[in-house]
């Protein structure tokens, strides 16, 4: 890893208040070293898409239980897409079925990490997935 | 009784035992990692005096049980949460629950009506019916409970900043059945501290919701006698990753700050006290979660007691509901989350539990299936008929271990409440970010366990068995957001819209001064204004609530 820190914009996107998961992953990626930014909760894919242009991370980690992970995750590829902003990656995590971790990464998602992942996962997953930027 | 006599065994015994064969483990500890000793004698109580630490079930402290005939007299209600899609798809499940021997209902509402808002605002996309029932307007709610006879059956609603809404529209929902709502029996969560600290689901901040909260209490005391106006929670804190200690301190922190604002608003602490309820986790280490349970009785008995000077016993007595762990199943071999409910079903009830919901086997993956859900239901009924812990209380009454265990997490409790006392209260404690700080710390010091492999999730970081069989899983229809919000456009045509907008002028207005605002309320539910149109007026006055994003 070069001398600049990999920067993570870590989403609660849509009405979904359990930040349990996406507060651990977000503390165990700092205290690897990554450079991270939480957003909070109650983010639109608006603001999540804004926040990471204009904190121009490498990488955002969306964390959505509710169930409106099919709605949530393609608005925020396209929307990165159309601000031109294609190369910032997207990865995810929460309840989603598997059926729909396939569709997922189909689209263009990386990775979703379910529950009970082991958080040196996560930071080896940011490691690599970066490191070829 | 020999004296020293746990010495001299582990000297003389146990250490040349050790010597050849070792422990398993260094330290051996809860899930909350509490450290637990090998073994509790009589000697390590000290001076026990069961009179005041125990006495008898029904009896002050209430240590052993909150009546006096526990499950001999009647077993704890077998009350499944549940809900999803439009309130048709929800009736069915509810008809089909009741048909398989659940003893009481509870609604699982999706996020825009928990939010206060309706199926068609901008932040609802995506969001309708897909974690619960979508409720706009009475008109759906009447739909949920279409042939339920609200005379008979009680039902419990996990809904918060709007609880108000969906109490008022409970209200007029038995009314239109010709059941008073002196009959009705039931509970709302309403529970807005546990929202700031854990389950993040407020509206409005915490004066004006302490206001409504406070009004039900009232309105309840003197119109609603067999409702419990609070469900204060300990639930969705544990979720969050509090340890038992903390879940058990936090809830009854917060308990103690809803007897104290009702005192302040002139109410008589034994008028509204004993329809307080409780709601806990009932979590993985079976021995910790029976304690927590006999402690919190006991906690809440003796702070009733002597710092709120209740006289009347019903007001100290802690009754609860309680909810297996959702954070403790894994999505890795779904089918052996069976097995952990069974065992924190069986803690809640050997703690005494009033009420228990089961959670489904395939919860780490969406909403239960209709199959999930009865093997969750069947195996509170295998508890309750097959395993005989039913038929005596408090059976783990005077075991060294439990006993010494209870007596721990009391003290332990105890430190907690004291330094957020100091603090000024729990309103206070909540704006510095105390409760929020110790869970986000417990949480990931678990995580960091887990990654260690000091603490084990059986499929997950131990016997981990490659792919998982696929599953049936429930999945909600596409359709639903599309007709849900058709119809609300369909009611808001056929509505008296003047009779609407003068009741929501007046509930404003009522807002703004200090009257009960629970049948301003109750009118503007009766003439279909919408969950939506009642909180924004709400929001124009109160405001809303804004956290400081933080981990």
């Amino acid at each position: 890893m070069g001398s600049e820190k990999i920067r993570i914009l870590v989403a609660k996107p849509g009405l979904d208040g359990h930040d349990r998961g996406a507060k651990v992953v977000a503390r165990a990626l700092r205290d690897a070293g990554f450079e991270v930014i939480y957003t909070g909760l109650h983010q639109t894919p608006e603001m999540i898409v804004e926040s990471a242009v204009q904190e121009d991370v490498d990488i955002i980690g969306i964390s959505i239980l509710s169930g409106a992970h099919m709605t949530v995750f393609p608005e925020v590829l396209k929307l990165l897409k159309k601000k031109k902003a294609g190369h910032i990656k997207v990865f995810g995590g929460g309840i989603i079925p598997r059926d729909d971790v396939k569709k997922l990464k189909a689209m263009g998602v990386l990775e979703i990490f379910l529950s009970g992942t082991n958080t040196d996962s996560i930071v080896e997953f940011g490691k690599k997935k970066i490191a070829g930027k | 009784m020999s004296e020293g006599g746990k010495k001299k065994w582990e000297a003389q015994c146990l250490k040349p035992h050790l010597a050849k064969a070792a422990a398993r483990r260094k330290r051996f500890s809860t899930i909350s990692d509490l450290e637990i000793p090998a073994l509790v004698c009589e000697e390590d109580l000290g001076p026990y005096s069961y009179d005041q630490k125990l006495n008898y079930p029904g009896q002050y402290p209430f240590t052993r049980g909150v009546y006096p005939s526990m499950y001999r007299g009647r077993l704890w209600t077998m009350r499944q949460f549940s809900g999803f899609g439009t309130a048709k798809d929800t009736n069915k499940r509810y008809h089909y629950l009741l048909a398989q021997g659940t003893t009481g209902l509870s609604v699982a509402f999706h996020l825009p009506t928990i939010y206060g808002r309706d199926s068609d605002h901008p932040l609802s996309r995506g969001e309708v019916g897909v974690c619960g029932v979508a409720v706009d307007t009475l008109k759906d709610m009447e739909t949920i409970f279409k042939g339920i006879p609200l005379d008979k059956v009680t039902t419990s609603m996990t809904i918060n900043g709007p609880a108000a809404v969906l109490l008022a529209m409970y209200i007029a929902v038995a009314e239109k059945q010709g059941v008073s709502k002196k009959q009705i029996g039931g509970t709302i969560q309403n529970d807005i501290l546990k929202e700031y600290i854990a389950q993040k689901s407020w509206i409005f901040p915490p004066e004006p919701s302490l206001r409504l909260i406070v009004d039900t209490f009232e309105y309840c005391s003197n119109e609603v006698p067999r409702w419990n106006p609070i469900s204060i929670s300990g639930y969705h804190i544990r979720e969050a990753g509090s340890t038992a200690i903390q879940e058990l301190a936090f809830t009854l922190r917060d308990g103690m700050e809803y007897v104290k604002a009702g005192i302040e608003r002139g109410l008589e602490v034994d008028k509204f006290a004993p329809r307080l309820s409780f709601f806990f986790n009932a979590h993985n280490d079976f021995f910790e979660e029976i304690a927590k349970y006999r402690a919190a009785r006991r906690i809440w008995a003796k702070v009733m007691k002597e710092r709120f000077g209740a006289k009347n016993p019903e007001s100290m007595r802690l009754r609860f509901h309680t909810q297996t762990a959702g954070c403790s199943l894994t999505a890795a071999q779904p089918y052996i989350n069976v097995a952990r409910v069974t065992v924190q079903a069986l803690a809640a009830v050997m703690g005494g539990t009033q009420s228990l919901h089961t959670n489904s086997l395939d919860e780490t993956y969406a909403l239960p299936t209709e199959e999930a859900a009865t093997i969750a239901l069947r195996t509170q009924q295998i508890i309750a008929e097959e395993s005989g812990v039913a038929n005596t209380i408090d059976p783990l009454g005077g075991s060294y271990f439990v006993e010494w265990l209870t007596d721990k997490l009391e003290a332990e409790a105890w430190k907690y409440i004291e330094t957020i006392d100091k603090m000024g209260g729990m309103i206070e404690a909540i704006k510095y970010g105390y409760p929020q700080r110790e869970i986000a710390d417990a949480a990931y010091r678990y995580q960091k366990q887990l990654d260690r492999e000091e603490k084990i999730t059986v499929g997950v970081n131990k016997y981990v068995s490659g792919e998982s069989a696929e599953i049936p899983l429930l999945r909600i229809d596409p359709n639903v957001e599309r007709e849900q919000v058709r119809s609300l456009n369909r009611l808001r045509k056929e509505r008296d819209n003047r009779v609407v907008k003068k009741c929501l002028s007046r509930l404003e207005s009522a807002a703004s001064g200090k009257d009960n605002l629970v049948p301003y309320v109750l009118e503007a539910v009766k003439v279909y204004a919408s969950v939506g149109e009642i909180c924004d007026t709400l929001r124009a006055v109160f405001g809303e609530y804004e956290e400081v994003a933080g981990f």
